[in-house]
């Protein structure tokens, strides 16, 4: 049922305001979790990666959470005051002031384009105006970068796609897309790191495992990591 | 020990209490919909309270024990037999060799839950034992129980005589914060968000609870950044009708909070089936962390007099 209607991630181009910081508030969700909002940039993206691991090594009984522009603290409520929470999510902001330019580790990502791999890249081409070869020069020429993970078990959140290469979903979803694709929904770009239904459209397919429980590092992906397409054949 | 699954019902799958920690890789938090009478379940077969144990949704779970068995059930009204003979929840039971355990229909509630001593004996992937569906991770095979399916279970501890416990009160109240969006919502919506009694809907899951009843205007329904939920938030699509979010919910959203389900009432939003009726009622956070401190009380509670009773 709601496996075939959860909302894919709402758009995530970059905007990169002049100034910062947009307005930082801390507010409560419900009695144990408070979210720290600061608005959705890179710049202050990078902030929050590096509160996020402070805040991971200060804190390590609190579940933080990343989202676009901001970073939720998940408690205890019974053991751990809610003050306690907001003071030091309000410190880490503040120490994390210098890390915007920061960048985090390479990962390059194989991609089979086309074909059985990508059988909407047809509909992309055509719906962009692009010759197939130029959809996957321009989508395998960006670097990536991951804002954060949500949505499925291994699901980045990428930064960065060629705004020429937006392309409206497909008008009814498929019923399970494979693992492993590599899809393009509106303005964004993303590898479904498992079997699952999806509007997006699929334009290539790579054999990289985004998500494995039994793997030491279960995710391939970290917030902030850099994010390249590499185009191979199959 | 082992025992052999005659009738898996429509979804019976193996939880604990769920993961914590993976969040921010996308890993939902997953375990029991009604944690607390899984808990409640264990506790009276003798287990920790966080062992695993089966989440039978909406009854139709028939097993046959392959050996001398002690066990506990606990949560949603069912009518359970053992060997033909009806058995009380929270109770402690010990069925024989080859013996035939049958969940009913359920009644009032959507989830037993069946504690066996020793807890449901399979590897705890990323710190937890329970069946993550979507990814089909955890618990037996990552997948809900079929017919045939054998499960093993862990060393039991030492035998006692048999107990029984009250189960708490249900209702159809969830109490609820107004959540970080509350005041996004016109007065209008804020209102019938509150009063409407609210009918859960067919399309719902472990992932969440959808509701029907009303549709509520509100302007800013798609526009906010992605950012984490967890069970209990209560979002509002730009349909007008709320998602109650429950245990699988999913790590990140971008709907609307409006409101947000108390800790200590979690337990009952997972024992609403579809048809039933859900009503909200606010309460102020002093209210929320005084009921969930006379949870985890009553919970120490039956835990100490279930240690006097096994001594």
């Amino acid at each position: 049922m709601m496996e075939a209607s959860i909302p894919m991630p709402s758009v995530m181009s970059e905007r990169l305001p002049a100034n910062l910081p947009s307005p930082v508030s801390i507010q409560p969700f419900g009695e144990s979790a408070l979210m720290l909002g600061v608005g959705a940039s890179l710049p202050a993206q990078r902030r929050l990666w590096a509160a996020w691991h402070a805040l991971r090594e200060r804190e390590p009984r609190v579940e933080w959470v990343l989202g676009m522009g901001n970073l939720t603290g998940f408690f205890d409520p019974l053991a751990i005051p809610a003050a306690r929470i907001e003071s030091a999510l309000e410190a880490a902001w503040q120490e994390s002031a210098g890390a915007e330019g920061e960048a985090g580790k390479r990962v390059e990502i194989p991609v089979v384009y086309g074909g059985e791999a990508g059988p909407d890249l047809a509909v992309v081409a055509e719906r962009t105006g692009l010759r197939r070869d130029e959809v996957i020069a321009r989508h395998a020429g960006a670097e990536y970068i991951v804002y954060c993970l949500g949505f499925l078990p291994g699901f980045a959140y990428l930064g960065g796609l060629d705004p020429l290469l937006a392309c409206p979903r497909r008008a009814s979803p498929r019923i399970a897309v494979p693992a492993g694709s590599v899809a393009i929904g509106g303005a964004q770009t993303a590898v479904y790191p498992l079997a699952s239904p999806g509007g997006w459209q699929l334009i290539g397919h790579t054999d990289a495992v985004l998500f494995d429980p039994y793997r030491e590092t279960p995710g391939l992906l970290s917030p902030g990591d850099r994010v390249v397409f590499v185009p191979v054949t199959s | 020990m082992t025992l052999t699954v005659l009738k898996p019902g429509p979804l019976t799958t193996v939880q604990d209490l769920g993961r914590d920690g993976y969040a921010a890789l996308g890993v939902p938090h997953g375990g029991a919909c009604d944690p607390l009478s899984l808990r409640l379940a264990n506790l009276v077969a003798g287990n920790d309270e966080g062992a695993a144990g089966l989440e039978i949704t909406l009854g139709g779970l028939a097993l046959r024990f392959d050996a001398k068995t002690t066990f506990a059930w606990a949560g949603a009204t069912m009518q359970v037999t053992l060997d033909g003979a009806m058995l009380h929840p929270a109770h402690r039971y010990t069925a024989g060799k080859g013996a035939v355990l049958r969940f009913g229909f359920a009644e009032r509630g959507a989830r037993a839950y069946l504690a066996l001593a020793g807890g449901i004996a399979v590897p705890p992937i990323l710190g937890s034992r329970s069946t993550g569906l979507l990814a089909g991770m955890g618990g037996f095979h990552g997948r809900a129980l079929r017919r045939d399916d054998v499960v093993e279970c862990g060393r039991a501890p030492r035998q006692v005589p048999g107990v029984a416990v009250a189960q708490p009160e249900r209702g159809e109240h969830l109490r609820v914060l107004p959540g970080p969006d509350w005041s996004l919502l016109g007065h209008a919506a804020q209102r019938q968000l509150l009063s409407t009694p609210w009918q859960v809907g067919l399309a719902s899951n472990r992932m969440g609870m959808r509701l029907t009843g009303a549709q509520l205007e509100c302007d800013a329904s798609d526009s906010l950044d992605s950012h984490a939920v967890m069970p209990g938030c209560v979002q509002l699509p730009p349909s007008g009708e709320p998602i109650v979010l429950l245990a699988d919910a999913q790590t990140t959203g971008g709907y609307l909070r409006p409101l947000v389900v108390i800790r200590a009432d979690l337990w009952r939003a997972g024992q609403f089936k579809p048809g039933d009726t859900l009503r909200f009622a606010e309460v102020d956070s002093d209210a929320a962390l005084a009921a969930l401190a006379a949870q985890r009380d009553w919970l120490a509670r039956v835990s100490r007099s279930l240690a006097w009773e096994a001594r």
